[in-house]
């Protein structure tokens, strides 16, 4: 059964440090909260692949410099008309203007700047907070047909 | 999933041509995404020019890092001058290669038979 659109939104904080079993176990409550909202397989593929490209980012980059257990604070807020995701790490801040146009021909070949590429193609925004150490980003469903 | 340690890849050997599919239905761990691409870097180096396929018949979801992976195995083919493909590619993740522009740089198909045709 599907949450109807008057349904209370469903909100999570959650801490993780860079395992999988962490990941998953957030990845497990926010795609279960989708499902009790009724978001179809298009929107889950969605929104798991920005979440999984903004925590890499976070890890990867953001806490580069930090010891291997530095948590990640990871929220997630669902209601019928939105998803928000806000992933803050302790890291110096990133500024999204500095990553080259990995589309571009002379860019195909690296292998790497595709993360923010694909959060900002599925999702309906994607904003950079404080330092630029928190991204916060909103996917919104399709109206039905 | 398979166990730690284990192979993360199907590798069959056909007329020249190496196919190879993956064990995860998600590629997006990056420990796995890194034994995933020390594999197929083995296979490639073991021909002198060599032709891989890679067929993504059982994947639901992959990263930008597994992206990475592949581009990353991409060069080291062209290198030795030989050939990739993909193929097997599920809409949905054939729609992440369109938003990157990567279904630019590689040769993709619809099915195994199709790929193993165009090879030269």
């Amino acid at each position: 059964m599907h949450a109807s659109s008057t349904a209370q939104p469903e909100k999570a904080v959650l801490s993780l440090v860079n395992t999988r079993e962490d990941i998953e176990r957030a990845e497990n409550a926010l795609m279960a909260a989708l499902t009790r909202f009724g978001y179809a397989d298009a929107a889950r593929f969605a929104v798991r692949l920005a979440m999984e490209e903004g925590l890499v980012n976070a890890f990867r980059h953001g806490h580069k410099n930090l010891p291997a257990t530095t948590p990640v604070r990871f929220e997630f807020t669902v209601s019928a008309a939105s998803v928000t995701l806000d992933i803050e790490d302790q890291g110096p801040g990133f500024d999204p203007a500095k990553v080259k146009d990995p589309t571009l021909d002379e860019n195909l070949e690296i292998p790497t700047g595709r993360g923010l590429l694909l959060m900002r193609a599925y999702m309906a925004s994607v904003d950079y907070l404080g330092r630029g150490n928190r991204v916060q980003m909103v996917f919104k469903p399709k109206p039905a047909a | 999933m398979p166990p730690s340690g284990a192979s993360r890849l199907r590798v069959k050997q056909n007329n020249g041509i190496t196919q190879v599919e993956f064990i995860d239905r998600n590629i997006l761990d990056e420990a796995n995404i890194h034994q995933i691409g020390e594999e197929i870097t083995g296979l490639v180096d073991a021909s002198p020019t060599p032709k891989l396929l890679i067929s993504f018949a059982n994947v639901d979801h992959l990263s930008s890092a597994a992206l990475g992976t592949l581009i990353t195995i991409n060069n080291r083919i062209k290198g030795r001058k030989g050939q990739l493909r993909l193929a097997n590619i599920d809409p949905q993740i054939g729609e992440v290669f369109k938003i990157t522009k990567l279904d630019k740089l590689f040769q993709i198909h619809d099915t195994t038979d199709g790929a193993i045709g165009s090879f030269t």
